[in-house]
């Protein structure tokens, strides 16, 4: 048999049809929903008389709407109308149904990038969707994970499939040892820095190397939360130990006999020696310096002791103007030093650092420190009730307190901004979450992507600093 | 799913790359529980001036007068000309849900993001991928040309632009016969059942663990 690729084993296992051009109806193991991208969806079922063709095989969660503030009225809590609406139509969606749903008042409620892995539900060899972007997490499991829109999303419900073609594979391999206090964010940074932002379209991305052996299973899903701002609808991680000890005992795994085969079968989830790649790309561990964005695009990101760019630099007129309407909308001028950078407010949280691991690294910044007098807010949003239960038990709430940051309930929050936490027009973040968009995180505000432990220290230094020097 | 054979349209050129799909709709806006009405919000934070909100009438808001789809000359274009990796971001469908609502049947760009790409063909909209030297023809003779207009025919796979030019464009079979015939996606795939019960017959003997 030819040498296979991870993503080569995980799609041949899912093929249910192949047509001659390719095209293949794909079975989907599991689906993770949430309010934003399913109402559409399941009315679309109701009119058409259709039911889940699995429910064994859903799991939905309020997280994009519901506020960060005290849960304890239940949706009633959430002030905005329309936000109401969503979380209680996907409540009622899941009744009607007979669907799984952790409710906004659920402990075990979270953003459903956490809580998927958190609960087990996300399982090595799976293929798992998702109606968000972001589903590229669960690849760290040695799944095949991806986003899908709202048709989608209702053609999974109905037909257990979905219909598509396989994306080629790309490699990137970092190799060598992580200096002290760099993260999986800062290689996710860096590799959307060396390949743009369209560098993985069309592609499927498997990390390995060394670097990202060493990578706990909180990191490999924060590097692949971000493959889908490298372009890529799926990431991947290679199953390995960490792997296998991070599923035993989750609510969702395989347990007695079937866990010995199941963990007989994950073991086989690695590329072969030699499979083949489409295209590879190398990034040297020890090189990769703490990053910020400085712009509206992840692609457009520095090592924090560089410089703004100067649009008379770029290496092209698209490019150019490009970078002029980012330094403008951004409020920065060219060449100016990103530790000059002064920041408003610090939001560390979101679906790519908001996991148990992601608060130790923040809290260990801020520990015995207090938050800069320019800072208006800053505030961290655990990933999930459990992700937060755990932190308090470890006295990692009190740290936030004590420094001058809010700690809050579950969910996406300032990530887009959908509920009551944003930024106002012109406001500066340091932000741990994905998106540096325009108006991403509220009108007219301006996002800096950075590590937890660089928003942490943003946060008590009011600036930008080099975690390397504080630490 | 309406279908779309073939479309003579006015062109509005968007010149900037990346736009991603928070500008295409901002995120307000994905609080609706429908699938229509998202038009007048298209583009909404650099098509209007004050802020937009759901609920609000967006015939009384301020215009941007410097947002080219503003522009008298663009009014009721139906081809969108866009720069590289268009439809970047998140997988809503909202994004091609909006531009369709606009008004929009067809987009003209030189590469797009894959989700948002996928999305297009669900919803009756066609994303046209071209060369990067005709897409920037195309763009100045929109900007050269008032009341400049295309003409897209998918079955024959053309541009074909008001002097005669004619650019092929490629696209999936299978996508192109479902958009020409409008096609719904789930009853074709329904036609599999019995392929789909015998993968889960088997996939349950070598991986019983998925099915607990
Ligand atoms: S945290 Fe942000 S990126 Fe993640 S699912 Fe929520 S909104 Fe999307």
């Amino acid at each position: 048999m030819q040498p296979r690729s991870l993503y080569d084993k995980l799609w041949d296992a899912h093929v249910v049809q192949e047509e001659s051009d390719g095209t293949a109806l794909l079975y989907i193991d599991r689906q993770l929903v949430h309010e934003v991208t399913s109402p559409q969806a399941f009315e679309g079922l109701k009119l058409a008389d259709r039911k889940p063709w699995r429910l064994d095989t859903l799991l939905a969660t309020p997280d994009h709407n519901v506020p960060t503030t005290a849960r304890t009225a239940g949706n009633a809590g959430i002030v905005d109308p329309i936000s109401r609406t969503q979380v209680e139509t996907l409540d009622a969606n899941c009744a009607d149904f007979g669907i799984t749903e952790f409710k906004i008042d659920d402990l075990r409620q979270g953003i459903v990038h956490v809580i998927g892995p958190e609960q087990g539900f996300t399982q090595p060899g799976m293929t798992l969707v998702c109606g968000d972007s972001h589903t590229s997490t669960h690849g760290a499991f040695g799944a095949l994970a991806f986003g899908i829109g709202t048709s989608e999303v209702e053609h999974v419900l109905a037909t257990q499939c979905l219909w598509m073609k396989k994306a080629r594979a790309m490699q990137v391999l970092v190799d060598g040892a992580l200096s002290p206090g760099i993260t999986a964010k800062d290689i996710a940074l860096a590799v959307i820095g060396q390949i743009g932002t369209a560098g993985g379209t069309g592609y499927a991305i498997e990390f390995a190397g060394s670097a990202i052996r060493a990578l706990s299973m909180e990191g490999r899903m924060t590097l692949c939360n971000m493959a889908i701002e490298a372009g890529a609808r799926a990431g991947m991680v290679a199953v390995d130990d960490k792997t296998v000890a991070y599923m035993r005992g989750r609510p969702y795994s395989p347990a007695g006999a079937l866990w010995d085969q199941a963990v007989a079968y994950w073991r086989t989830l690695v590329s072969d020696a030699d499979a083949r790649f489409d295209s590879v790309v190398r990034l040297d561990a020890a090189a990769i310096k703490p990053q910020v964005t400085w712009g509206t695009s992840p692609e457009m990101v520095l090592p924090v002791d560089g410089c703004v760019p100067d649009p008379k630099d770029a290496p092209n007129p698209v490019k150019k103007s490009d970078w002029e309407r980012a330094l403008l909308y951004m409020g920065l001028s060219a060449n100016m030093p990103i530790s000059e950078i002064d920041v408003d407010k610090v939001f560390i949280g979101s679906c790519t650092n908001s996991r148990i691991e992601d608060l130790r690294e923040a809290a260990a910044v801020v520990k015995g420190r207090s938050v800069a007098s320019n800072i208006r807010l800053a505030l961290v949003v655990p990933g999930s009730g459990l992700v937060k239960q755990q932190a308090e038990a470890e006295g990692l709430d009190k740290i936030f307190r004590a420094a001058g940051f809010e700690w809050r309930e579950p969910g996406c929050s300032m990530c887009l901004a959908m509920n009551a936490d944003r930024l106002e027009p012109g406001e500066r973040c340091a932000s741990t979450s994905n998106r540096n968009f325009e108006g991403r995180q509220g009108q007219g505000g301006r996002t800096h992507l950075v590590s937890p432990a660089m928003a942490a220290a943003a946060a008590v230094f009011g600036h930008f600093v080099d975690i390397r020097e504080v630490m | 799913m309406r279908p779309f054979t073939r479309v003579e349209g006015l062109v509005a050129p968007l010149d900037r790359a990346n736009v991603d799909t928070d500008a295409i709709i901002p995120k307000q806006f994905l609080k609706s529980i429908k699938r229509t009405g998202f038009g007048p919000n298209a583009f909404d934070e650099w098509r209007y001036l004050d802020r937009g909100e759901p609920g609000m009438d967006n015939g009384a808001r301020p215009l941007n007068p410097d947002f080219v789809l503003n522009q008298a000359r663009y009014q009721g274009a139906s081809v969108l000309l866009a720069r590289e990796n268009f439809g970047c971001g998140s997988s809503r469908e909202h994004a091609p849900w909006a531009l369709e609502d606009y008004g929009f049947r067809a987009l003209i760009a030189p590469s797009y993001a894959d989700i948002f790409y996928n999305n297009c063909f669900k919803n009756g909209l066609l994303p046209i991928m071209l060369p990067a030297e005709i897409v920037d023809r195309l763009f100045q003779e929109t900007l050269a040309a008032p009341g400049y207009k295309l003409v897209v025919d998918l079955a024959a796979q053309t541009v074909t632009t008001p002097n005669g030019a004619v650019f092929v464009f490629d696209v999936d079979a299978e996508r192109k016969n479902r958009l020409l015939n409008g096609l719904d996606d789930i009853s074709l795939t329904l036609q599999h059942t019995g392929k789909i019960q015998a993968y889960e017959a088997r996939r349950k003997l070598e991986a019983p663990w998925l099915f607990v």
